[in-house]
């Protein structure tokens, strides 16, 4: 408990990760297994439906919504929403509503992409850290502690700042500084796996270290990495619209949520509350179904919660 | 700082006097003698000559200091309060100033008048503080240099009370220049005493006034707040009406207007565009707006690369530019559109001939080759106006086969981005001090290539006409020199002039006295407040 | 235990001199050049590489690492172009004031956090531990930009409660003598209770604000290490032997459950300390994290790596803090060397 509890500043994933044991994969089917989580907490289910609708904008959105989420109008502009514009209109008279529901997908994308990235690079470097251990582990502690130790919201603001205003900047951002967390809970589970029973049979049967790594430990270490995405999708949305809030990362016209709270935020004083609260209520809703989907996958993960 | 137990103990035995003090204070400045002024940010160095200054040190160089001369107050034509005529100049250190009958030189009387230390102003301080800003480098020198003050040895004591400027040619900017807020004067003793050996002295400069002016900085919290309590020996103009100034930083325009709407601030600068509107619309704070003088919005078109070369692609721009949409959604009715303009005049900034016609715009074009995709650029410090501007732009521009990528560049590599002068397009606003079209043009499209000659625009005719109209002293010559260029730049368009910004700033009903600095900064000398 | 902190500290050191020289490498890649920045307007070429070499800009980067390092070993952090002061001097003045808006937030949070989880544990899978569950999601996933706004709007705009958003004091209060630099506590030491009410009000909702922020991971961690206790055979025991379960809740079970909560709140603390930036930019709070804002905006190198640099060693402190409370908290644990 000591030594996980050590990787948790990042607020949304302070809950510490039991240890697992996947020694016996579970027997009953997933979907069993799922319909029982979600029977078990209502919670769940909601957020699985928040996740299917947002998936369902990401994907479908652009083509359903109304009006051209970059066509101006100034004519309407800063209209109050109404039956013809739901959410109301922004300064050039675009419909916030399809702007909402367009940024979706790059809002999405941006997270997804950042957590596959972090995943590979950290994953990675804590699995080979925690199986070969030496020097090995020795260099990945040190750059996990290292960018520990930076503040970490000024931190992506420097990487943003420093090698230019573009999302793919805002991604890589976002990865590195959450992978000291990856690195850390995947060198402790290849750790524990690297004794254990399964490793050490494959390990007498002739294969070589990397095989073992690739074939045995990785795989059998992916559900608790799994959670830990899903747990670290949130905070990557947050992340990029903290960025884009403060003017680095996605560019005008680009609809994006974070980057429309703060066109919105100098207009709150005068009333014109719609233009930011909306693009912030989209925001809240997807990272607030994001962590309650990384609750209910790991339950789903990990047996050992259903007790 | 290290505290003893001693020190803890004489604070806490001293805590109830100061508490009480509070009421028995009978000269303490009241709350009506006081003023609050809310800004986005404060100034970075109490010495506006020193290198880095940022924007507001020209507020501090202002009020805490005086100059040979000031630019002379005119009501606004709308109302609302003052601002300055470029032509005409009065006195503040000087009582008198005459120009030699050969015009090159002119001789300046000063006041009988005394520092904040109680020293006496002398034509050796005058010196000393003009030899300053022609030597210490950076904005000063260049400042200086652009009203052709080049070199100390064009500054001469006579005697204790006069002082003389000799010309180094005839420049009708070098008196006006002597009223801008870089060159005032220092207590000149006062700052070498401190100076460690700095010929320049610049870190306590930095740090601490030397002056005369009429107000003193009382406290200095960078970032936080700056507080100005009046000089009441002040005696270069009349005695302002404020006793104490309070300026604080408050980053957030939301905030600053929220504090405006309820009557908890004074005075703000720098609100957005929506704000003023508002305010102005609800009435219950008043807003003086005065278009800023030599100020102009611009889409600057790089003439030396990329597809703006072609003049006829940027004629293009200038006729698609949604010049009316521009001035309602981005600036919220508080500017001057600059599209339109009939006959060249002696002025600046003047509408140019073109309108939004996309007809026109699309022939123009296809004429030069038809679709293609380009950059434009501005600086994100000024998102709140040029980013609903540039997303205007591209989406007029979208109509006439021309793609734009918008790039919003952090304000620290703004200047950078623009010093390459590669950028296809940039929106820029430039305003000059000194309100005269050559003086505008010099910084924007001479061949100098200044850093502002963001188009890069290089043109022997156009640099004849402007040097000829800066130096020219007949008045004939002069203005066919100006309308010669203004023909040239209508029809050249290295830059689109799109709008003329106003220059708001919200003040309670119960203030008066607003005037208008071409520094842009607010000037408490002039200022009341009501009960 | 002297040795062994001694140790651990030394383990640290690494970290350190990574943030140090990532920390610079940053710095000096960042985009804009800082002599033109400063330059100001209508400066010549000439000017700007005067400037260049006055800020000793145009050293090769060793160089240039060589002196900073130098500068640092004698407690020089450099001068802030952007406030033109001495850093260390600047955050001085700032670092108490983003204490006391982190230790408010967090006491905040605490209050709240700390019964609910508790209480979700001991009704698990009841109503309340799911609201649990809800309320600190939703919490965390406000962004606090956002919040902060909206509270501004509501609270000082709308309803008129909270004082204007003008950073720690009302305009006509002065400050306290300054103590601790943390303005409850001066104006409290000072008996001034005028000046104790104008910085509360002034607190509250900044502080509320970055408390919301922070109530997810407290009562996740309350709620999931009561329930590791609450399993524990000591506390079957204790209820087999026939204590009251509130006796059983209260002494043995949360007493022993705030182990990895106190973990929490020191890295909770150092988190919030680096990250309420937004909350600052926001209130107009004069703490570190707009200092370090503006000064990256601004390709102001001094502050950055002053700001970060404090920051990785506080980090590094309270890390060690927390090691060593551990080991008086429970003897069990000991030190890694």
């Amino acid at each position: 408990m000591n030594d996980m509890s050590k990787i948790e500043p990042v607020v949304i994933t302070a809950e510490a990760a039991p240890a697992l044991r996947f020694d016996a994969p579970p027997s009953t089917s997933i979907w069993a297994h799922a319909r029982h989580i979600v029977a078990e907490n209502p919670v769940t289910g909601l957020a699985f439906g928040l996740f299917a609708l947002i998936l369902f904008a990401a994907i479908f959105g652009p083509s359903l919504v109304p009006y051209d989420p970059l066509a101006s109008n100034t004519n309407s502009a800063l209209q109050g929403p109404s039956a013809r514009h739901w959410f109301g209109t922004d300064q050039l008279g675009r419909d916030i509503f399809s702007r909402v529901i367009v940024a979706t997908r790059l809002d999405f994308t941006i997270a997804v992409a950042s957590v596959a990235l972090v995943f590979v690079m950290g994953g990675l470097a804590g699995v080979m850290a925690g199986f070969f251990g030496g020097w090995v582990d020795k260099v990945v502690g040190r750059i996990a502690d290292t960018i520990m130790a930076f503040p970490l919201f000024v931190l992506a603001m420097g990487i943003v700042a420093a090698l230019g205003n573009s999302v793919g900047n805002i991604v890589l951002a976002t990865a590195i500084i959450n992978f000291p967390l990856y690195a850390r809970v995947a060198r402790a589970e290849a750790n524990v796996r690297r004794e254990a029973g399964f490793v050490q049979a494959a390990r007498l049967s002739g294969n070589s270290d990397w095989r073992l790594l690739m074939t045995q430990v990785l795989p059998n270490i992916m559900p608790i990495m799994a959670v830990q995405m899903s747990l670290t999708m949130g905070y990557a949305i947050l992340n990029a619209a903290g960025l884009s809030f403060i003017g680095l990362g996605v560019r005008p016209p680009t609809p994006e949520w974070g980057i429309m709270v703060a066109e919105g935020a100098s207009f709150i004083v005068s009333g014109e509350w719609w233009i930011a609260f909306f693009p912030g209520l989209a925001l809240m809703i997807a990272v607030f179904c994001f962590n309650l989907l990384g609750d209910g996958v790991r339950d789903l993960v990990d047996p050992q919660r259903r007790n | 700082m290290t505290i003893t137990r001693r020190t803890a103990i004489a604070a806490g035995l001293a805590m109830p006097f100061v508490a009480r003090s509070g009421g028995a204070q009978a000269q303490a400045p009241s709350r009506a003698e006081t003023l609050l002024l809310v800004q986005e940010y404060g100034p970075n160095s109490l010495d506006m000559q020193g290198i880095g200054s940022s924007q507001p040190v020209n507020g501090v160089a202002l009020n805490c200091y005086d100059r040979l001369l000031r630019f002379k107050p005119v009501p606004i034509p709308t109302g609302g309060g003052n601002q300055v005529s470029m032509g005409e100049l009065e006195g503040e250190l000087a009582e008198s100033w005459q120009v030699a009958s050969d015009g090159m030189s002119c001789t300046f009387k000063l006041r009988d008048t005394t520092f904040h230390s109680g020293r006496k102003v002398t034509a050796k301080d005058v010196k000393w503080s003009l030899d300053r800003a022609c030597t210490i480098g950076g904005f000063a020198t260049t400042q200086m240099n652009a009203g052709s003050l080049e070199k100390p040895e064009q500054f001469v004591v006579v005697d204790d009370n006069t002082f003389r400027v000799d010309f180094v040619r005839k420049d009708k900017m070098t008196l006006p220049n002597l009223a801008v807020t870089i060159p005032f004067v220092f207590d000149s003793e006062l700052a070498i005493a401190n100076s460690g050996g700095d010929p320049h002295a610049k870190e306590y400069l930095k740090n601490n006034i030397a002056g005369g002016g009429a107000f003193k900085v009382e406290s200095w919290k960078p970032g936080v707040e700056t507080i100005y309590i009046r000089n009441d020996a002040w005696k270069s103009g009349k005695l302002p009406q404020l006793r104490r100034i309070i300026a604080r930083d408050i980053a957030s325009p939301s905030t600053r207007r929220a504090l405006m709407e309820r009557g908890d601030a004074d005075v703000s600068y720098g609100l957005p565009p929506k704000d003023f509107k508002d305010l102005l619309d609800a009435g219950k704070v008043n807003v003086v707006g005065v278009p800023i003088p030599n100020g102009v919005w611009g889409c600057y078109l790089n003439t030396q690369v990329g597809p703006f070369k072609d003049v006829r692609l940027r004629q293009a721009v200038a006729w698609v530019m949604p010049y009316e949409k521009i001035l309602q959604a981005s600036l919220f009715g508080r500017g001057v559109s600059m599209a339109g303009g009939t006959a060249p005049k002696v002025a600046w900034p003047q509408p140019f001939p073109y309108t939004s016609d996309t007809a026109k715009a699309k022939a123009l074009v296809d004429a030069a080759g038809g679709p293609f995709s380009t950059t434009l650029y501005f600086d994100a410090g000024n998102a709140t106006v040029a980013e609903p501007m540039a997303v205007l732009i591209k989406e007029a521009l979208s109509t006439i086969g021309i793609t734009v990528e918008i790039n919003k560049v952090p304000g620290a590599n703004f200047r950078t981005e623009i010093a390459k002068k590669t950028n296809p397009m940039v929106l820029n606003r430039f305003a000059g001090w000194l309100d005269y079209p050559e003086y505008y043009l010099f910084w924007t499209m001479h061949g100098n290539n200044s850093i502002f000659n963001i188009a890069a625009y290089q043109n022997p005719a156009l640099d004849k006409l402007v040097d000829a109209a800066r130096f020219a002293s007949d008045k004939a010559d002069y203005e066919g020199n100006v309308i010669d260029f203004i023909k040239l730049v209508n029809a050249e368009v290295p830059m689109v002039p799109i709008n003329q910004p106003t220059h708001d700033v919200a003040l309670q009903k119960s203030i008066g006295g607003y005037q208008f600095q071409p520094c842009r900064e607010p000037d408490f000398r002039y200022l009341t407040k009501g009960v | 235990m002297l040795r062994l902190i001694g140790q651990r500290l030394l383990t640290t050191i690494p970290s350190i001199i990574g943030v140090i020289i990532v920390t610079f490498l940053l710095t000096r890649v960042l985009p804009g050049d800082t002599a033109a920045y400063f330059a100001g307007p209508a400066a010549s070429p000439q000017a700007i590489i005067e400037i260049r070499s006055k800020l000793g800009l145009d050293q090769p980067l060793p160089v240039q690492f060589v002196s900073y390092v130098t500068a640092l070993v004698k407690g020089d952090l450099g001068q802030s172009l952007t406030t033109g002061q001495p850093v260390t001097k600047d955050l001085a003045a700032r670092l108490p004031a983003s204490a006391e808006l982190t230790l408010a937030g967090l006491l905040l949070a605490m209050a709240v956090a700390l019964p609910l989880g508790v209480l979700a544990a001991v009704k698990q899978g009841s109503w309340i531990d799911h609201l649990c569950r809800v309320v600190a999601t939703a919490g965390v996933s406000l962004p606090v930009f956002f919040t902060g706004l909206l509270l501004v709007y509501v609270f000082y705009f709308i309803l008129g409660w909270s004082p204007a958003p003008l950073g720690r004091l009302d305009v006509f209060a002065s400050e306290p003598p300054r103590v601790t630099g943390l303005f409850l506590i001066d104006s409290l030491l000072a008996g001034e209770w005028e000046t104790f009410r104008a910085a509360f009000s002034q607190l509250i909702l900044p502080a509320l604000t970055l408390g919301i922020f922070s109530l997810a991971p407290i009562t996740r961690m309350t709620r999931a290490s009561m329930l590791a206790v609450l399993g524990a055979d000591f506390v079957r025991t204790a209820r087999a032997s026939g204590l009251s379960g509130s006796k059983v809740i209260g002494t043995y079970a949360f007493r022993n459950a705030m182990l990895p909560v106190v973990t929490t709140l020191g890295m909770v603390f150092s988190f919030l300390l680096g990250a309420n930036v937004l909350v600052e930019k926001v209130f107009a709070w004069p703490g570190v994290g707009s200092y370090a804002v503006e000064a990256l905006i601004a390709s102001d190198y001094a502050p950055i790596q002053g700001f970060v640099l404090t920051m990785a060693i506080l980090y590094v402190a309270l890390n060690l803090m927390i090691d060593v409370l551990y080991g008086v908290i429970d003897p069990r644990v000991r030190l890694e060397g």
